[in-house]
């Protein structure tokens, strides 16, 4: 999901940033040659690649289902069908619905906590969809893990993913902007070095919206915030948690299609074949 | 020819992973819930155990103020005295409604199982241990969430004075409805799991659970279960047949 897509180079802009860096940004040695050369994915990216993509895929279409027995969102720490939701979402027969019986006061003063009985029969695959989801969670978090220690470790993440100081330019990031909004997308070269924009995604993919996921998605656990306090400081309440988790999963989407889009534009085939086999 | 061996030697290389597998289930199906060869209960119980080795264990959750009491919805069986209701059990419904006529004094909570004790406990002897209130938040697996209070006796207690035998290791809790479902001892033994009677400042009203509910706070509401009639105490894992969480095809451990 991270890596190797968006892969065209754009225009002639993709591959002039690295030219451009003056050489006491680059620290002695570290790229250079090795830099330009065209290099394919290699094979543990290749592996880590496929395997968050089946295990992202999951987690979207479980996540959606889950989504879809309570489809409203809140800000805090409470929400539910009594309370004024920040989003409603009309993805279900759930939506909306009126199966309740009148509402009752717990106390006599006014704005009392209510409650009231659910009359109505919900949909609900929450049995399968919540244990599909923590499955393909764990998956994806172990993936993810090796991933970004290995990316660290190799220097594949300092190479070909963090954009460089110099490359971060309001002009440049303007050039290759235009230059997708052209459609001026290249063939791929199958593998690194990526374009600016390309390397902006990947990273922010990979080091903000995935550790977003993943700690938002675990600081929503009863055990684990009970444990680890710090992550509900940190990231919010249950609620404001689930709000988080389903803005960066529609930002995730996003960056999915795109990602399809520019490897179908710059060699479905070719990038497919990279991706898979290396070269 | 070629392809025949392969088969072979991939049906001999399953056969093995099964038997081991089989081994390794029989040398842990007492203290683990069944997987039933199902790959999503396989992750359950990986969730489960990893929540076990890896969380410090009785952290506390995080309880709020009288201000921050909330609306609550009533979902799942909130009467079970009504046989449209889909766990409705024909012959506890006509029990229940026989008691809650009676104002629940007639109604009895069985400790039964791997105890010292067994016996019961009415409403009264339950108000007699010292009760403990608390304001925490409850999170349903359908997404939503509500805080309210609740006032009961720490299940520890009651346990504890029908006496744990060492070797036991599982709290299973019976109904009216029929929808059974346990915990493990840890949980049961977690100072904020209590046996609720009183829920924001007033009796447990009938759509939440009257007379009693457990409150397991560390985890899902759907453990927290409404209408009891029984704790069974277990050395052994017990899946609660066809009404269990599990054959029902859910996770029977709900910390997430």
């Amino acid at each position: 999901m991270a890596e190797g897509l968006l892969t065209g180079t754009l225009g002639n802009q993709g591959s002039v940033p690295v030219v451009e860096i003056p050489a006491g940004l680059a620290g002695p040695g570290q790229f250079g040659n090795r830099e330009l050369s065209r290099t394919g994915h290699t094979r543990w990216i290749r592996i880590c690649h496929w395997i968050m993509t089946v295990s992202v895929l999951t987690l979207a279409f479980s996540g959606f289902f889950i989504l879809m027995a309570h489809p409203r969102l809140y800000w805090g720490a409470v929400g539910n069908d009594l309370t004024p939701a920040l989003l409603e979402l009309p993805i279900s027969r759930n939506f909306r619905h009126s199966g309740w019986e009148p509402s009752i006061p717990f106390y006599a003063d006014a704005g009392s906590p209510v409650s009231a009985v659910r009359t109505y029969d919900i949909l609900n695959e929450n049995s399968w969809g919540r244990s599909l989801h923590f499955l393909a969670a764990w998956i994806l978090v172990v993936t993810a893990a090796v991933y970004v220690l290995s990316g660290i470790f190799t220097g594949h993440a300092r190479r070909h993913l963090v954009p460089r100081f110099g490359e971060l330019a309001p002009r440049l990031l303007w050039q290759d902007l235009i230059g997708h909004l052209r459609l001026h997308i290249q063939p791929t070269t199958g593998g690194p070095p990526y374009g600016l924009l390309q390397k902006c995604a990947y990273f922010a993919v990979v080091f903000v919206a995935l550790p977003l996921m993943i700690f938002t998605g675990l600081a929503m656990s009863p055990t684990i915030a009970a444990a680890y306090p710090i992550l509900r400081d940190v990231f919010g309440e249950t609620q404001s948690l689930r709000t988080i988790h389903f803005f960066v999963f529609v930002v995730l989407i996003l960056f999915l299609v795109v990602h399809l889009l520019m490897v179908i534009m710059s060699g479905f085939k070719r990038q497919l074949r990279a991706m898979t086999f290396g070269n | 020819m070629n392809k025949k061996q392969v088969i072979t030697s991939r049906r001999t290389f399953i056969t093995g992973l099964a038997s081991a597998g089989g081994l390794l289930l029989a040398g842990c199906s007492k203290t683990l819930p069944p997987t039933y060869g199902n790959v999503l209960r396989m992750g359950d119980v990986l969730t489960y155990k990893a929540h076990r080795l890896l969380l410090p264990t009785q952290s506390l959750v995080k309880e709020y103020t009288h201000r921050e009491i909330s609306s609550i919805v009533a979902i799942g069986t909130t009467d079970p005295a009504d046989p449209r209701q889909p766990a409705f059990n024909a012959a506890n419904g006509a029990i229940y409604d026989r008691l809650r006529s009676g104002g629940f004094s007639d109604w009895r909570l069985s400790i039964e199982g791997r105890v010292a004790r067994p016996g019961s406990y009415s409403l009264a002897d339950l108000k007699r241990f010292p009760s403990r209130t608390q304001i925490t938040k409850h999170t349903c697996e359908e997404g939503w969430s509500a805080i309210a209070e609740w006032t009961g006796v720490p299940l520890r207690t009651v346990l504890e004075s029908a006496g744990i035998l060492p070797t036991a290791r599982f709290v299973n809790f019976h109904p009216f409805d029929d929808q059974p479902d346990g915990i493990d001892m840890l949980d049961a033994l977690h100072p904020q799991t209590i046996l609720a009677y009183g829920m924001n400042g007033r009796d447990l009203p009938v759509p939440h659970g009257a007379p009693v509910r457990v409150r397991v706070e560390t985890q899902m509401g759907y453990k927290s279960l409404k209408y009891l009639q029984r704790i069974v105490v277990a050395d052994e894992f017990d899946d609660l047949g066809k009404f269990g969480a599990l054959q029902n095809g859910w996770s029977w451990y709900a910390g997430i």
